[in-house]
Formats: structure tokens, sequence, C-alpha cells
């Protein structure tokens, strides 16, 4: 292909796509038809296009694989992709939920049908890009892209605040984004590159590392979202279509994760080290506020949208725990966390398309005239309150672990987040799934149709599968998690000898 | 052959699960039924195979995960705890599917509560095959999950689906200190796998772990953060509440579930967990002083409980208080001896309620009951037998096995141990006394029922209103709104009396009669190798014992009103229940009215449900809505972007396609960075 990989590959397809539809002419029922399965076509062929780079990726090395590099800027700044075990799971979760984020619109996006398929086309390719850029500023500009479009997403197609929402989404990415730009710049008059490979071998000195850290921290903490930067995702999530709710909970909020793995914690070892508390502080609080916050909701989305909040909580917590359980189980919990609140999105969707209400007290004894349904959507609760047997629990587990190893404190008020999730979770799948079926508008729902089953079976599948054998996943992680805490050592070692010299 | 005892179940699962409705429900009833006998017969070729030849063994299933030193199997440990396990969960839920087919016939879900039914045993199997502490805690939270679906089976009434959730978030306040304990384990050990803590634990004798700041016996803490896991499953002191809630669930669910297998997971799990337990002797008092309030607080409201199935309910919780003195004492193999005789007529007592449920179509509360013995002979006289086991009639399973555990108090020769000696003889006296009364008011006396017969034996005679949770007498429809009243087993109750009372068919009398035998034969036979002489050669070792605990041979050498005591308080409840309800019936309701505060004290349930509700539900939710009103809407919006966008709403007035506008802005702002940069790196090149 010219020269270029497959990881560029990845980055093109969905841009074909995009442009295949926009050269679809007229608003007419045919062209918007075309438009759907032009959309689901490209998604499905770029997923297909992402496993054969699963299957040439080697899990055992720790080195970046699939490696590219173009000219670009300057011969310092070059177009550099390549992958990891920390980004593959990511590009593979981001094209694997592709499609159902189509699939859930199919017939709930009515107005400006291509654009909006376009629109979600190039999220892809820009949420693609953030976990395979080798270079810095080409992760910026990918980080940064992805959210035109989803701010698209929210503002045209969304609900009555959607202004509202988006305009918060706006004002509050834009507050990280600055920074991290400033921080990029500083890392490249001090380190001479931007490539990340280099960075990561380049040692910064302590003091810069505090101030770049808290740079990137203000990116990365915004796109979480921790406490208390967070008020953005439950107003986006309410006024997104159901797709976008999918695709901000299942990859938008991985990208903050992501940074933090690939960027903070490598580079800035030092500077981690000594936020580290900071990172515990706001990961508990997010557990615990949030969990609290999510009780009290009268929202099905806004519901779960603080659950999401509370999820990353472990994550961050997990990271910043900095050894092998908390690492791979933050990482793992990122991969679950996108299946599995990606499926509640989805399943809020469906009932949101009967009624158009995602008021709580709308609904009540739905599993009266939809039992299948009930299961789906007891499962999905079950794997959000970390039940063993799904994925939700290995995740969730890991990061208390890991934790729990380097601070109880911090293990023994983030598992208070254990008894919070049932009580939020089930309270809710009560209100709204069980009693008897009283409301009047309710009498002629129907129960999960052809499509919203498909849609349902592969994600609940996966999510049972990777809670019984998370192998597949976890074991990619293995191989730079081993990398990641020996060069930290090493780093730390290294202070601390001058610290004993300087004495 | 272990593959197929766990997983039968799991097919039978599958199968009644996905296919049910395809299937139709008898199908799915035999399929489960039939899968669930052929693993109960396997287990017991395992049993005696593995108490009593040489078939302790390790079955690897598959690996689960592998982080850094943390590695899990999926896999079985088979030895004689788990042998005996096998066999309790196993038959006691082979004969509650036979028996709910019976039970169910009306139901139109019976797929679904089948598929149930093999989940919760599968999951239970999973438990108790452990090889490692995280696969148990698989099995843990599977068997709460299986729970929660079982007491909210008939999800229309609302009370049922406030106690499915109030037994899975009570049960998960356990979990929270479980995952703590496995936590501390696996820092101390670097692994989970029993057989690489048991061999390990006495180089941790003296071992320290800070755990919040304070510095502890690092045994001592693990251990008390695992028993709280405990005390969520087995519904000890103040983790109790949800259990009689969970009478809510269709009858057979609270035999199998809520009194045989589930929650004695607890005990097995201190059981399992017996060579870490002997090392941590202040958490074994820990052990033996819950072990003893809870079998003392359970009985005395068992005393004047009046729904069939909150007294059994109730005997179970302080059944379960007394396994956990056993244990705390050091007698593990008495408290495991009284699991499994317990399983058997406990099991009997739910399903003979049952029977009398189902004779009674559907009433629950045993002062309109009365007489039934004329109507119901075989049930009564299962009944019986079941009273007599529970109550410890010499030569029964209880006689064997509870008083045992009395012994194992007295002998421990300590002072929690001499606590819990204290507390589980007067909780005897009690047990027969409300055993008793159960027996009296529903099979014996006047018959109560039939037509607008609702009024007559609040023997109590107590006069009670909506908030203080009694019913006056004779107001029935209060009594579905009762608190202690609403556990009606069916929605379709209330129409008692329009039918005369029946036996129950076949195929739910045979399940009575076989744990009828098990109920009177489980003590005579297996008491020499569960306690007595062939404990060596029957446990090998899978129960452990420290070198200084001689506590089996010291109850053999008590003084001689040690061992009578227990038979004395079971004559003595026997004695005054008789007195009380078949020779001068007008005694309660006078010693009822005589002690009003005791009385409501004791029917309220200590009060436990509302001082909870007044110190953690509502406290939460007020927060909750605190946090979210005032400190997300107001503070952290308020401060943060809403301030600000009002300022650049003012500005950007009069944009009429506000969403594009925004976007042009972002994408400039963004393109001014990339210019800066490019410019920036032109500078630098320059030079």
């Amino acid at each position: 292909m010219l020269g270029f990989g497959i990881l560029s590959g990845l980055l093109i397809l969905p841009l074909v796509g995009a442009a295949f539809i926009l050269t679809l002419r007229g608003d007419s029922e045919a062209a918007r038809s075309n438009a759907r399965w032009a959309a689901l076509a490209t998604t499905i062929a770029t997923f297909l296009l992402s496993l054969v780079a699963w299957a040439r990726f080697d899990v055992a090395s720790a080195s970046f694989q699939l490696v590219e590099s173009h000219s670009w800027l300057t011969e310092t700044i070059r177009f550099k992709l390549g992958v990891d075990g920390f980004s593959m799971p990511l590009v593979l979760l981001t094209t694997f939920l592709m499609p159902f984020c189509i699939l859930a619109s199919w017939e709930s996006i009515e107005n400006r049908v291509k654009e909006y398929f376009v629109a979600f086309l190039v999220l892809e390719t820009t949420m693609i890009g953030v976990f395979c850029a080798l270079d810095l500023v080409l992760f910026y500009l990918f980080f940064e892209a992805g959210l035109i479009p989803m701010f698209l997403i929210i503002g045209i197609w969304g609900g009555k605040r959607r202004i509202y929402a988006s305009f918060k989404f706006f004002l509050y990415t834009l507050l990280g984004s600055v920074l991290m730009l400033l921080a990029i710049m500083a890392m490249y008059w001090a380190a001479g590159t931007t490539d990340i490979p280099t960075l990561l071998a380049f040692k910064f000195a302590p003091n810069l590392q505090i101030w770049l850290w808290l740079a990137f921290f203000a990116s990365f903490a915004v796109k979480m979202p921790m406490w208390p930067v967070h008020t953005w995702l439950p107003d986006a999530h309410v006024e997104a279509p159901t797709a976008g709710s999918v695709i901000l909970a299942g990859v938008l909020l991985k990208m903050g994760g992501y940074g933090f793995i690939r960027v903070s914690l490598p580079m800035f070892p030092d500077a981690s080290l000594y936020f580290a508390p900071l990172v515990y502080a706001l990961s508990v609080i997010a557990i615990i506020y949030t969990s609290l916050v999510a009780l009290m909701q009268e929202d099905i989305k806004k519901l779960i949208a603080y659950s999401s909040v509370a999820h990353m909580g472990f994550v961050t917590m997990g990271l910043f725990s900095m050894n092998e359980q908390g690492i791979q189980g933050a990482m793992f919990t990122m991969i679950s966390h996108g299946l599995i609140s990606g499926a509640l999105f989805l399943s809020v969707g469906v009932i949101y398309d009967r009624m158009h209400t995602r008021e709580i007290k709308a609904y009540g004894g739905l599993v009266n005239r939809m039992p299948l349904y009930a299961v789906v959507f007891l499962i999905l609760t079950m794997a959000n309150v970390a039940l063993p047997g799904t994925s939700g629990f290995i995740g969730e587990f890991l990061t208390l672990m890991g934790a729990f190893r380097s601070n109880t404190w911090v293990a023994f008020f983030a598992a208070t987040g254990v008894i919070l999730s049932a009580a939020y979770a089930l309270w809710l799948y009560r209100r709204v799934v069980y009693g008897p079926l009283e409301k009047p508008a309710l009498q002629g729902i129907t129960d999960l149709n052809r499509r919203e089953i498909i849609t349902f079976a592969p994600l609940i599948l996966l999510i049972i599968y990777y809670g019984v054998q998370p192998g597949p996943i976890l074991d990619a992680f293995a191989a730079p998690t081993d990398a990641l805490m020996n060069s930290v050592q090493a780093a730390l070692a290294t202070v601390k000898t001058a610290a004993v010299a300087a004495h | 052959m272990y593959h197929a005892i766990v997983f039968l179940p799991l097919v039978g699962f599958l199968i009644a699960g996905i296919f049910g409705r395809v299937l139709g429900a008898r199908p799915s009833e035999l399929i489960t039924t039939a899968l669930l006998f052929i693993a109960a017969v396997l287990s017991w070729i395992s049993f005696i195979h593995v108490g009593f030849g040489e078939g302790a063994t390790r079955v690897q299933v598959a690996q689960w995960m592998s982080v850094g030193d943390l590695q899990v199997d999926w896999a079985f440990r088979i030895d004689t705890l788990t042998a005996m396990m096998l066999v309790v969960v196993n038959t006691v839920s082979a004969l509650v599917h036979l028996y709910s087919i019976g039970y169910m016939h009306e139901d139109p879900h019976r797929p679904r509560f089948f598929a149930y039914l093999s989940l919760f045993t599968f999951a239970m199997l999973m438990l108790v095959t452990a090889d490692n502490l995280i696969q148990m805690f698989f099995g843990w939270e599977g068997v709460g999950l299986a729970s929660y679906l079982l007491i909210g089976f008939w999800y229309q009434k609302d009370s049922a689906n406030a106690a499915a959730m109030k037994a899975f978030i009570v049960n998960r306040v356990g979990d929270f200190g479980f995952l703590l304990g496995i936590f501390t384990i696996f820092v101390l050990f670097n692994g989970v796998t029993f057989d690489g803590i048991f061999p390990r634990v006495a180089e941790f004798a003296n071992a320290r772990f800070t755990f919040l700041g304070i510095e502890w016996h690092a045994l001592t803490i693990a251990c008390l953060l695992l028993f709280m896991g405990a005390m969520g499953k087995s519904a000890q002191f103040l983790l109790h509440t949800w259990l009689p809630d969970a009478m809510e669930g269709p009858t057979p669910v609270s035999a199998l579930i809520h009194a045989a297998t589930m929650v004695t997971a607890g005990v097995f799990m201190v059981a399992r967990l017996s060579p870490v337990f002997e090392y941590a002797p202040a958490a074994l008092t820990v052990v033996t002083v819950i072990g003893g309030i809870t079998a003392f607080f359970a009985a005395t409201i068992g005393l004047v409980q009046n729904d069939i199935k909150r007294v059994i309910a109730y005997s179970t919780c302080s059944q379960l208080g007394y396994m956990f003195v056993g244990l705390g004492v050091g007698a593990y193999s008495a408290g495991v001896f009284h699991l499994f005789t317990h399983a058997f007529f406990k099991a009997l007592l739910f399903l003979g309620a049952g029977s009398v449920i189902h004779a009674m179509h559907h009433e629950q509360d045993i002062r309109h009951m009365g007489a039934l013995r004329r109507y119901i002979p075989f049930t009564t006289a299962m009944m019986a037998v079941g009273t007599l086991a529970l109550t410890g009639f010499p030569f029964t399973a209880g006689y064997y096995s509870k008083d045992a555990i009395i012994e194992a108090a007295y002998a421990a020769h300590s002072s929690a141990g001499s606590f819990a000696f204290l507390a589980t003889v007067v909780a005897a006296f009690m047990t027969s006394f409300y055993s008793w009364r159960l027996f009296f008011l529903t099979f014996e006396g006047t018959a109560r029922w039939g037509h607008g017969h609702h009024t007559p034996s609040a023997h109590e005679g107590v006069e009670h209103d909506e908030s203080g949770h009694d019913v006056e007498p004779g107001s029935h429809a209060q009594h579905e709104h009762g608190h202690d009243d609403h556990a009606h087993d069916d929605h379709a109750h209330g129409h008692h009396g329009s039918h005369m009372p029946h036996e129950s068919p076949l195929v739910m009398l045979v399940p009575l009669l076989v744990l009828a035998i098990g109920a009177v034969l489980a003590g005579v036979i297996f008491h020499g190798a569960f306690i007595g002489e062939g404990y060596e050669e029957f446990w090998k070792g899978a129960l452990f014992t420290g070198p200084n605990n001689h506590i089996l041979e010291t109850m053999h050498h008590l003084p001689g009103w040690v061992p009578l005591l227990p038979t004395i308080m079971m004559i003595l409840g026997f004695l005054v229940a008789v007195y009380m309800y078949i020779i001068d019936a007008k005694q309660p309701a006078k010693l009822a009215a005589d002690h009003p505060i005791l009385y409501r004290f004791l029917l309220n349930k200590w009060y436990f449900d509302e001082l909870y509700d007044a110190i953690f539900v509502r406290p939460a939710m007020a927060i909750g809505r605190f946090l979210w009103r005032t400190g997300d809407q107001r503070i952290i919006d308020g401060l943060g972007p809403d301030g600000i966008s009002a300022r650049v709403l003012d500005v950007t007035r009069g944009v009429v396609r506000v969403q594009t506008g925004y976007v042009y802005h972002y994408a400039f702002a963004m393109l001014i960075g990339v210019a800066a940069l490019v410019t920036f790196y032109l500078f630098r090149g320059a030079h």
C-alpha cells in the first residue's frame, strides 16, 4: 500500500468511507440507507483490518510494533505510528465498538443522516490515531481533533440541552489542551524531539517533570474524567445520542487513562511518584462521591454516567499504585468498562427509542413485557457492579489489590465502592425493570427486536468470556507493564542514589 | 467425575435458562432435576471415596488469570471437607428441585425458577470446591446473585424486590471485608491458593502487618477481615438483617439457600481456613463471641414471630451462631458437623413449612392455623421429626451435633468460651420453646382458619399499629402492609379459608421423607467420623488443629452435668411450650401484655432495620443528594463552566447557528496552537 502499513490503513479506511458517504447525493430514503450501509461496511472492514493487525502483533514483546514513519512537519516531527501491548487492545476496542454505534443509530437518527455518519467515521480515525501515534505532536493533533466530531454529534444530534452540554464539554477540554501543548513544546525544548520511543528513554530533570506532569495532568484528568472536573460528563452523556454516549464512555474516556500510561507514568516517573497521593485522593473521592451522587439520580443515563466516573476512579487508582496488579488491572478496567458501559448506554438507548424519556420514574415493571431486555440489562448491571465471572470483576479486583499493596487506606475507602455500586445499580434495576407494569404508556412496549439482539449478543458474550478467561487481554499488558515497572524503578533508583550522594 | 458434579448443574441452568421458553416448563423441570440427581449420586460416591478412602485430590480445570505474582486457576480442591459439602449441597438441591415440581406447579415462570435453582447450585459448588480464595469469592458472589434472583423471583411484589436488593447489598458489606482479607493474605503469602498458604502459615505466626495506620498481628487482621465476609453470608449478628426478609422468596428457595447451603458458606469458609484461623487466637475469640451473641439474639426474636417461615429463619440464624461457636473454640469439626446435620433437619422444616403453606393456600401466619394435624398428618409427622432433631432429642441428628458444640464451648475454658456456653445453653431452651410453639400453634389446638375466622388468636393480645410494625389482631387487611406480616408466600394469598387444607402431592412428600431419614440418622451414623474416634482418619488434615488444641479430647472428659444440660433445656422448653399453648392458652397473651416493651422489642427484631435505616440508608441518600445538588451543581459547575459560560454567552449572543460557531472557535484555537508550534520549529531550525 504505497509504503503505508496496516496502521495507516486503519486510519485511512474510515476516511474513505466518510468520503464515499459525502459523495452521496440528495436526502432521499435511498441515500440515507446507502449512507447507513456504507458506514456499517466501513466500520466492519476497519474492525477486520484491526484483527489482522492483532494477528501480526507479538504479545510477548514490550516494544512498539507495526511501526511506520513518514516525514511530516519537519525531520524531527514525523508522522510515526506504532502499537504496543497497552495500545493494541484499545485500538481493537475502538474498532469493535464502532459497528455497534452505527447499528444503534440505524433508526434513531432521522435528520442529517449522512453528516452524522461522516462525523462518526472521522471520529473513528482520530481515536485510532490517538492510540497509534508515536509522535507527541501527532498524538496531540488526534487527541484534540477527536473532540470536534464529538462536539458536533452532541451539539447537532443531541437532546434538549445539547448546546449547554457541548459548550461545557468544549470549555473543559480547551482548558487542558492548551497546557498540554505548552508541555509538548517544553519537552521538545528539553529533549530535542517529540518522538515517543525516544522520549520514553529520556530522563527529564525532576523539577521540569513536576511542571510537565501537571500540564499533562490537566488534560488527562479532564478526559478521564477525575473529580472535580467530571461535571461535563453527565451532561454530555445525557444530551448525546445513544451512539455518542457509547463512544464517549467506551473510548473517549480511555484517552485520559491511555495518556497517563503512555506519557505521565513512563516519562515523568519522579513526578508521578510525587503526585501519587494526590491522584489517590482524587480517585477515592471520585469513587465514593460519584457513587453517592449516582444513588440519587433521576435520569438513567446520568446515573450510568456517574457510575462511569466512579469506575474511572478505579483506573487512576490502579495506574498510580505502580505495581503489576494495579497497572494491568487499570488497563483491563478500561477495556472492560468500554464494553460494559458501552452496552449499558445501548440498553438505555433501547428504551429511550421506545419511550423517548430517560426518567427513571417513567419506567417500572419492564420485565413483564420485555423479558429478554430484562435479562440483558441484568447481566450488564451485574457486570457493572463487578460480579465475579464478568470482566468488570477482574479489573476492579486487580486495581483494588494493587492499591492495597501500596496503601491500605486507599484500598479501604475505594472498596466501599463495592457496596455503593451494588446499591445504586440494583436500585436502578428494581425501579426500571421489576415491579408490576402499571404505567399506561408502557403497556404497548415491545421487547428487543432482532437488530438489538444482534447488537447485544456479542457484547455480553465478550463480557462474560473475559470475566472467565481474561488472559488474552491481560497477557497483552504484561510485557509493557514489566518494561514500564523496570524503567520506573531504574529512575527511582537513580533518584535515591542522587539523594544519598547529596547528603 | 468432579467435572460432572460441578458442571452438570451449570448445564441444567443453561438449558433451562436459554431454551426454557422453547422447551416448556415440564421438560425444563425434568432436565434440571435429573441432572441434579446424577450430581447428588456422584457426590455421595465421592464422599465415601474421599472420606473413607484415599481420594483427596486436586483437579485443574483452566487458568483464570496471571498477573505478576498473582496466579489464579479454575481448579477443584477435593478433600473431606469439600466432599462433605458436595453431599450437602447436591442432596438438598436435588430434593428441593424435586419438591419444587410440586410446589411451583401453578407458577407460570417455572423454567426460570429451575434455571435459577441450578445456577445457585453451580455457584455453591464452585465455592466449596475452590482451590483458592478468588475462586471461592467467585462462588461466594455467584450464590449471592442466585439468592438475589430467587428472593426477587416474584418480581411483581415490591416487598420481594426490596428484600432481594437488601440481601445483595448487606452481603456486599461482608464482601467488602472478604476482599480486603484476600488482599491481606496475598500481601503476606504472595499467593492466594490454599496449597500455597496453608503449609506456610506457621512462618507468619508472629508477623505484623500495618493496616489503616495500625500495626496488627498479621494473621489476626487477615482472619477478622475474612470473617466479616462470613458474617455477611451467614447472617451473623449485625449483618443478619437480610435473612428474615429473604423469606419473601418461594419456600423451596428458603430451604435450599437460606437454611441448608448458602448461609453455611461462612461456616465453610472459616473451616476451610482453619489452618490460618488456628494461628489467630484473637480472631477466633471474635468468632466465638459473635456466634454466641447470634445464637442467643436470634433465638429471642424467634420466640415471638408469627410468620411460620420467619420463625424458622430466625432459628437458622441462631443455629449458624452455634456453628460459629464451635469453630471459634477450635472444635472445627463440631461446627462442620452441625452444618451437616442442620442441612437435613432445617431443609426438612422449611419444606414442611412449605407443605403447610401449600395446604393452607398461601397462608403463612401461624395465628391463622391450628389443628392441622388431622388434615395433613404426613406433613405433621415430618415436621415433628424435624422439630425433634432441631431441639436435640436424644439420638436424633441435633442431639449429636448441637450438644457437641455446647460441650466444646464449656471445654474451651476461656472467657469467650464461657460466654458462648451460657448463650448457647439459654438459646437451646429458647430453641426448644419456639420450635414447639410453632408446632403446637400450627398443628394442635383449635382451628383458627375457615370462613370469616380472622380474628381469633393474636395470642399475645397486644394491639399494634403500622408504625409499631405490629398488627392489630383481627384486621387482616393490615397484615399485608404490616412490616412483620408481609411475607406471604405468594401474591395470590388471602383467600384461605375457602378450601379445606389438603395434603401435598407425592412429589413434595418424598423429599420430606428422605430429609427426615437424614435428620434422624445423620447424627448416629456420622458422629464417630466427624467428631469422635474416627476423626483423624476421616478428615485427613482437611481441618487443621494446632499442637495445643486438645478441645475434642477435653470434650469427652467433662463433668457429668454438662452433657446433660442441653437435654434438660430441651425438655424444659418443651414443657413450657406445652403449658403455654396446650394447657393454658391464655398465658402468652397475658405475658405479652405484662411486658409490652420487651415484647415489642423482640417482635420488632431489636429494631435493627430501623437503626440501620437511620444511620446508613437515609444519610447515604441525603449525602448523595447534597453532593449532587450542592457539590456538583452549585460549587463545581457554579464556579467553573457555568460562571464562565454565562460570561461567554453574553458575548456570543446573537450568533444564530451557535453550535457551528463554537466549532470554528475551537478549530481556530487548535490551529493557533499548531501554528505556534510550527513557528517555534522554524525559529529553532533557523539557528
